[in-house]
Parts: structure tokens; C-alpha cells; sequence
């Protein structure tokens, strides 16, 4: 910023002239992203500079005209001069896009191929389970929650008809 | 081309106007059915469970059974 305004007071021949002076190495160059930038944003409607920086001779002549009266300007001009100094109108910008279909087609997608490789996985990689799984040895354990009455208000026990042996209806 | 003023302020207040009833009803909703739908069926299952239960016949049906550690079923 303030290499940008040295350079706008003094000049740039006496510039250079100071730099030859003071050693050859002149001022720093001013980087791209250290000037004002131009950005399209909600929350910040009037940009630091205009969108076109540099006007072809109709817009330079728009831009004469609208020194003057506003009222001589047509509305194509009004539009003219709006597009010059914005790149995109605020409905434009907010407006959404597709770019949702492509992100939940992606995650359904690698959903599905994580579900074949886990079913691969528990098929060819893992052993077999614990002889606690086996359908005689459940029927055991639920005998024996039974038995001893587990959660006998309103959860297993509460189900069991102790006097017929058998689910309640 | 003129437009009509867009509303500038109270946008807050606006929004609160309207949602903050809404939101205070759902609430008081949300918490009367759960009263009414889990508390107090839970409540009477409870006080039923406990107005026939007689501690001693299921002591012994799970002595019975056999889940006790500290006590065999009857049978030497």
C-alpha cells in the first residue's frame, strides 16, 4: 500500500532515479495479492475496486457520461455501467448449483463399494466366531435371563409367561 | 426501475417475534407427550408390577432354576 502511493506521488522516473541512488536495489516489487482485490461476497457488497480495470473506449465513454446527469443514462447503460464495476449480481451469486447431485451420487457410491469390501472382509479375512454365538448355547443364556427374572417390569421377563412356559401374547 | 426499500431493521426482533412462540409451544408439546406417553404408563407398570408381586414364590422358582450361588435348589 504504501509502495503503491509513494509511486503515484513522486512519479515513477524519480523513483527510479532515488533507487539508482540508493544502492541498486530500488523498491520491493508489489506483490499481486498485497494490492486491493476484487471479490464477490454477501457479507461485503461494495468491493475494494471496480471488477473491469481496464475500460475499453465505450465503457470510458459511459463512465464520461455518467459524470453527468443520471437520468440522460438508458437502462441497457445502467446495466452497462453495473456490469463494470461487478462481476456478479447478488442473485447470481447466491443462487445455488447441481453440485449436491454429484456429492450424494459420490457418497451413496463409495457407500456401496465400502459395503462390498466389509462383506469381503468378514468373509475371507475373519475367522469364525466364538462358540457363544451357536443357536443352543444362545438358547441357554436367554433360558437362564429368564430364570433369573432380568428386567421383570416392563423388559425380557416382563414377556414370559412363567406359569404356561411361553411368550406372552 | 424503482424499487420498493428493503427492510433495513429489526430483522432480529422480527424473527424472534414469530419463531420464539412457536418454538416455547413445541417445547411444552414435546414434553407433555412425553409425560403422557413414557412417564406415567412407566410409572403404572411399575406400581402394577409391584401391587401382585410376592418376593418370596420368586425367591424360590429362581432357587429353583438354579441361578443363586449362594443357595442350591431344594433337591440334595
Amino acid at each position: 500500500m504504501l509502495a503503491t502511493r509513494a509511486l503515484r506521488l513522486v512519479g515513477k522516473r524519480a523513483i527510479s532515479t532515488s533507487a539508482c541512488l540508493s544502492g541498486g536495489h530500488g523498491v520491493a516489487k508489489v506483490e499481486a495479492y498485497t494490492l486491493p482485490h476484487y471479490s464477490d461476497r454477501q457479507d461485503n457488497p461494495l468491493p475494494d475496486i471496480r471488477y473491469v480495470q481496464n475500460l475499453s473506449p465505450e465503457q470510458q465513454s459511459l463512465k464520461e457520461k455518467e459524470m453527468g446527469s443520471w437520468s440522460t443514462l438508458s437502462n441497457e447503460e445502467k446495466i452497462a455501467l453495473y456490469r463494470i464495476s461487478f462481476k456478479q449480481s447478488f442473485a447470481e451469486m447466491n443462487s445455488g448449483s447441481s453440485d449436491w447431485k454429484t456429492v450424494v451420487g459420490g457418497i451413496f457410491f463409495f457407500l456401496g463399494l465400502t459395503g462390498l469390501l466389509v462383506f469381503w472382509q468378514r468373509k475371507f479375512v475373519y475367522g469364525p466366531v466364538p462358540h457363544t454365538f451357536e443357536p443352543e448355547f444362545k438358547a441357554k443364556e436367554l433360558q437362564r435371563m429368564l430364570d433369573m427374572r432380568m428386567n421383570p417390569v416392563e423388559g425380557l421377563a416382563s414377556k414370559w409367561d412363567y406359569e404356561n412356559k411361553e411368550w406372552k401374547k | 426501475m424503482s424499487l420498493q426499500k428493503p427492510l433495513m431493521r429489526g430483522l432480529l426482533s422480527k424473527r424472534l417475534k414469530f419463531h420464539t412462540p412457536i418454538a416455547f409451544s413445541l417445547a411444552l408439546l414435546v414434553a407433555l407427550g412425553f409425560k403422557y406417553i413414557v412417564a406415567e404408563p412407566r410409572k403404572k407398570a411399575y406400581a402394577d408390577f409391584y401391587k401382585q408381586y410376592d418376593p418370596v414364590k420368586e425367591y424360590a422358582a429362581m432357587r429353583e432354576a438354579g441361578v443363586f450361588q449362594s443357595v442350591r435348589p431344594v433337591g440334595k
